[in-house]
């Protein structure tokens, strides 16, 4: 028989395949900041405006030993995951109560409309006027940002659901929450969680440019800061850090996904 | 002594526009451990009938009585079995057989060794901790067959079942059901548009014309059909003779059908 002798081969193939993958993708990121490095050190770009990774990584590590810096990323993060939670499940609760008010749905429909096609960030101002310039307009301002986009989408994939499913449920005399918790909810799950996706990426935006506008802690105070006193280095700093936060924060949604959706 | 009574039984449909009558005056009765089958087109409002036998729609007009009793305030059970199985894909097998009992939250552990053995009797073994998406087709209409008669319905209602699995598959299934429920001694009404299976299941066939829906013919299955499993009655000469009288209808109500738009009336 073949069938163990080939299943081997195509395992192998599919253990090279990730490893050519991965390979590449080293090499960017290496290649990225090698690019970074000499073009900076040649003046090719000004150092002074685009920094170098060497500074920005001696930069970071200065101000970890310094202590300053866990403090700004602490408080970001902590502002982010707020305002991705609340932003998340009060679009998923707003989102239910549309579905089980047909009508409210049809009132609120034209409302949902302009609020989503508004840009939420001009909303910034009346927020530190309304909450003060402190962590609650941040939070806000990461859940203003989310929450519409949320409610829209959840909504809609609780509307596709196969009414078939419904039509079972209510053939053994089910009530409209049982209805809700057996089917529509689990079917919508998918969904659910790519909104989820899109709301880490969300989130971080409304924080950082909550800290743009009052704080005097954050990453984003840090980015503002270094801007005005035109030090890039903290300005790159801040990115490469966000940028590592976001992706962990991804990878954490990516997890939950796995463990809620069992294919 | 009849048990399920329509009594002319209408329903429209509404469009913004117009509307259109799509079952007109609709009476017959099932008695007690008859199963009756509902044959015709598509869009003849079959399935529309078999919502309304369920309690799940009201008719526009007329009434159904189950026991001399309206529908909606009867709380005998009816089981519903839809083209598809609708498994719950996030269920386990088991705990889709009892999504019936957990709804109705009368699960006992009584009824989950219940469940386990009905599924062993249509031949679903060591299934019940899978997911729906590990079965084949047939398998899975057949946990959804169990679903339905697990909570021990009074009438069961059979809207195409198996309409959507493979001949075999469907042959074999149509065994099964036609003896489980002359086992339990159930009521059914299946709706199909398939002669053949209406011929070999079922002791009455109520032939419908489309537009608006309506009772064209009724058949008596003869006696020597009936007591055949479905597989043997379609070797049965008789078969062959009832599917020529049901097939030579058909054609004729095919001539005499009327245009749709003749019979949507515009509303002035």
């Amino acid at each position: 028989m073949n069938g163990p002798k080939l299943f081997a081969a195509y395992q192998q193939k599919l253990k090279k395949e990730a490893k050519i993958v991965l390979t590449w993708q080293l090499s960017i990121l290496i290649l990225f900041f090698a690019f970074w490095e000499v073009a900076s050190r040649l003046y090719w770009i000004d150092p002074l405006l685009f920094s170098s990774p060497s500074r920005v990584f001696s930069s970071i590590w200065g101000r970890l030993i310094q202590g300053s810096l866990l403090g700004h990323i602490q408080i970001t993060l902590f502002e982010t995951i707020l305002g991705f939670l609340i932003g998340t499940i009060a679009g998923i609760v707003i989102a239910s109560m549309l579905w089980s008010f047909h009508r409210f749905s049809k009132v609120m429909d034209p409302y949902l409309v302009v609020f989503n096609a508004m840009p939420k960030v001009a909303l910034g101002p009346i927020l530190i006027v309304a909450l003060g310039p402190g962590y609650l307009s941040i939070i806000a301002m990461g859940f203003i940002i989310s929450v519409i986009v949320t409610t829209l989408v959840v909504f809609a994939a609780f509307n596709e659901v196969d009414q078939n499913y419904l039509k079972v449920l209510r053939s053994f005399d089910a009530s409209k929450w049982q209805c809700f918790k057996e089917a529509v909810f689990p079917a919508s799950l998918p969904a659910i969680i790519s909104t989820l996706k899109v709301n880490v990426g969300l989130s971080w935006v409304g924080v950082i440019v909550g800290e743009y506008l009052v704080s005097k802690q954050g990453l984003g105070y840090l980015i503002i800061y270094g801007f005005q006193v035109f030090d890039f280095t903290l300005v790159m700093s801040s990115l490469v850090i966000i940028a590592i936060l976001a992706a962990i924060m991804y990878k954490t949604v990516e997890k939950i996904e796995q463990l809620l959706i069992r294919k | 002594m009849s048990y399920l009574t329509l009594d002319g039984v209408s329903h429209y449909y509404f469009s913004k526009k117009q509307y259109t009558e799509s079952l007109h005056n609709i009476s017959f009765s099932v008695k007690k451990n008859e199963f009756v089958a509902l044959l015709g087109p598509s869009g003849c409002g079959k399935s529309t009938l078999l919502s309304m036998i369920s309690g799940m729609l009201q008719p526009a007009e007329g009434e159904i009585l189950i026991n001399g009793e309206k529908i909606e305030i009867s709380d005998l059970e009816i089981g519903y079995m839809l083209q598809q199985d609708y498994l719950f894909p996030w269920k386990t097998i088991i705990d889709n057989v009892l999504i019936g009992p957990q709804i109705r939250k009368r699960q006992t552990s009584d009824l989950k060794q219940k469940a386990i053995a009905l599924l062993e009797e249509v031949g679903l073994k060591n299934v019940t901790d899978k997911y729906p998406s590990e079965l084949s087709g047939g398998m899975r209409q057949r946990a959804a067959l169990i679903r339905t008669l697990i909570t021990e319905p009074e009438i069961l209602l059979l809207d195409e079942p198996f309409s959507a699995l493979d001949f075999q598959t469907k042959l074999k299934l149509e065994v099964l059901v036609s003896d489980l429920l002359k086992a339990y001694q159930k009521t059914a009404v299946l709706v199909t548009h398939d002669i053949g299976e209406a011929i070999s299941m079922s002791d009455r066939i109520i032939l419908m014309s489309s537009n608006p829906g309506a009772i064209a013919k009724i058949y008596d299955v003869p006696v020597e059909l009936r007591d055949e499993s479905p597989f043997l009655a379609r070797k049965h000469p008789k078969y062959g003779r009832l599917f020529d009288k049901i097939w030579a209808d058909l054609d004729q109500q095919k001539h005499t059908v009327k245009p749709v738009e003749e019979n949507a009336y515009e509303r002035s």
